[in-house]
């Protein structure tokens, strides 16, 4: 009973809020509502019992990559005019688009209604035990027969990041940084003289 | 609890409902008195080290002092600025608010006092904390003014440099107790080096509780990290629009994450509800006490810092989060578990 409340209360408002996130005219309260759209589908994930996947749902989307979004479109001066002028021109390509995604879900749901993918065990024998925790049927997954395959995403990642710090460090001359280990060793015989001149007379600095 | 219920007679579903509901007010109700009373607190440790009085007017020694602010500041009017986005200018202190008390369900109080027994328990912690960046960047951008704006940038950057450090840190502590489950984090730690309870005795493990610590003064945006409020710079942050209610919840949703934050210290390195020497005589002393008294002690700890630390750099508090927590915090998760695999500790 209780199952079924909060799967219909999730579910309609994951829709609702992704309706609004392309019908809100301000582009930061898009980027709100795909939040709570974000979170309720991590509401659906702990429903059917993946409440690893929904925690990073929550933490990888909501938390680092939503917020990101949030900052560029607080940041840009958007011209809502400009913005729906372009909808006429682009409205094929995302036909296009949706076709692809329904197609897609179709198709899912088709293959799920024939039978299944068996993911199995390490050893490729059976389905995952059940009772395991999440964590541990991930990881044991991951770690062995998909070894390859995730350390192949690792690799990617590693280089997508060095690309984008190159791509974006540059050194400029003559600028005046702070460092921390210099100061810190600096000590007061180095910067400080004691002297006591003579009445009258000045001090060679 | 449920049980209790069911023998009075309900269902399973009613009985589970009830004590769910008992639950959340067992938890949040002492929580905002505690707030209350920690926010006096901290005025009188801050002044104890600025040798002046502090708050001793209202009520003996003061005690009754957050209350009149309370009152004083429910009887306000709110004023919302006529530029402001006025739906999220008023939602945003409420998510500030409502973030701050979700994450207590899984902290245990006791051996089985938890509200949500959830195996991924510190990863909803995590989830949390990363919600309530909302509550700060939202005020920032509906007040529609420079100063709160400026603010809710800073403090977005900070809270996600400081995030992933923590990230790092607190998959050391899951890799030696085994279990993303707080309860069974606060058990792992049972007499851990000699008859020490706490993961803070272990020498590997002593350095990431000192990270963690000062992380968590930049996550709750506490001096000497405070530059998201700088009121040298900020005027008051993403605060300066708020008044009335609504700054109150600012106010009790930050000290509320504070008190989270000790409490994580201590049940993650401290043992939590466990004493602090595995000794039979001091389990005589309820657990939750033991817990109260931990996270009072990070507490002062906190309030020492803010009294004594002066503020840093934002360029200063950057360059702590990415160059210095980060690699280090990634180093000892490397050597954390390189030791853990070689020890045989998985087996």
């Amino acid at each position: 009973m209780i199952q079924v409340i909060a799967f219909y209360l999730f579910a309609s408002l994951t829709i609702a809020a992704g309706a609004l996130t392309i019908t809100a005219r301000n582009p930061v309260h898009s980027v709100l509502w795909l939040i709570v759209a974000f979170f309720n589908a991590a509401g659906l994930m702990v429903l059917v019992g993946a409440e690893f996947i929904a925690m990073l749902l929550v933490i990888v989307y909501v938390g680092a990559v939503a917020v990101l979004f949030l900052f560029v479109v607080m940041m840009l001066d958007i011209d809502f005019t400009e913005l729906r002028a372009g909808f006429v021109k682009n409205f094929p390509l995302g036909l296009l688009l949706a076709i692809v995604l329904v197609s897609e879900l179709v198709l899912g749901i088709g293959a799920e209604r024939a039978g299944g993918i068996q993911l199995g065990t390490p050893d490729g024998t059976a389905t995952t035990a059940a009772g395991a925790s999440n964590i541990e049927a991930i990881g044991a997954l991951l770690y062995s027969k998909y070894l390859f395959l995730f350390e192949a995403a690792g690799i990617i990642l590693l280089v997508a990041m060095i690309g984008a710090i190159v791509l974006t460090h540059r050194q400029r001359g003559g600028v005046r940084g702070q460092n921390i280990s210099r100061q810190v060793a600096r000590r007061p015989e180095d910067a400080t003289v004691n002297m006591q001149p003579e009445v009258g007379k000045g001090v060679q600095l | 609890m449920t049980e209790f219920f069911q023998t009075l007679g309900m269902s399973y579903e009613w009985a589970w409902f009830v004590a769910t509901i008992c639950g959340i007010l067992l938890i949040a109700l002492p929580l905002m008195l505690a707030v209350a009373m920690i926010i006096y607190v901290d005025r009188k440790i801050w002044a104890a080290m600025a040798l002046r009085r502090g708050p001793n007017v209202v009520g003996p020694f003061g005690l009754l002092q957050s209350f009149a602010d309370g009152l004083k500041v429910f009887l306000q009017e709110t004023i919302i600025p006529s530029a402001a986005n006025k739906a999220l200018f008023l939602i945003a202190p409420i998510i500030t608010f409502t973030v701050a008390l979700l994450a207590w369900a899984v902290i245990p109080f006791n051996s089985g006092a938890i509200l949500a027994d959830i195996n991924v328990g510190l990863l909803y912690v995590l989830a949390i904390s990363s919600l309530g960046i909302y509550g700060t960047i939202m005020a920032g951008w509906a007040s529609n003014s420079k100063y709160p704006f400026f603010s809710a940038m800073r403090a977005s950057a900070q809270m996600i440099s400081y995030e992933v450090s923590i990230g790092f840190i607190l998959i050391c502590v899951v890799l030696w107790a085994g279990s993303f489950n707080l309860g069974e984090i606060v058990e792992a730690q049972k007499s851990h080096v000699w008859i020490i309870n706490g993961f803070v005795a272990n020498p590997l493990l002593f350095p990431m509780w000192v990270m963690f610590l000062i992380s968590s003064l930049a996550e709750t945006q506490r001096a000497p990290f405070d530059l998201t409020e700088a009121e040298s710079e900020l005027v008051a942050g993403y605060q300066t629009e708020y008044s009335s209610m609504s700054f109150a919840l600012y106010w009790l949703g930050e000290y509320a994450n504070v008190l989270l934050m000790c409490a994580l210290n201590a049940t993650l390195f401290f043992g939590g509800y466990l004493p602090p020497l595995d000794i039979p005589v001091l389990y005589l002393v309820p657990g939750w006490l033991w817990l109260f008294a931990k996270i009072f002690f990070f507490f002062f700890i906190f309030s020492w810092v803010k009294a004594t630390v002066p503020r840093y750099r934002y360029d200063q508090l950057m360059r702590l989060g990415w160059k210095v927590f980060l690699p280090v915090s990634l180093g000892f998760v490397v050597v954390v578990s390189g030791y853990l695999m070689y020890t045989g500790h998985f087996a």
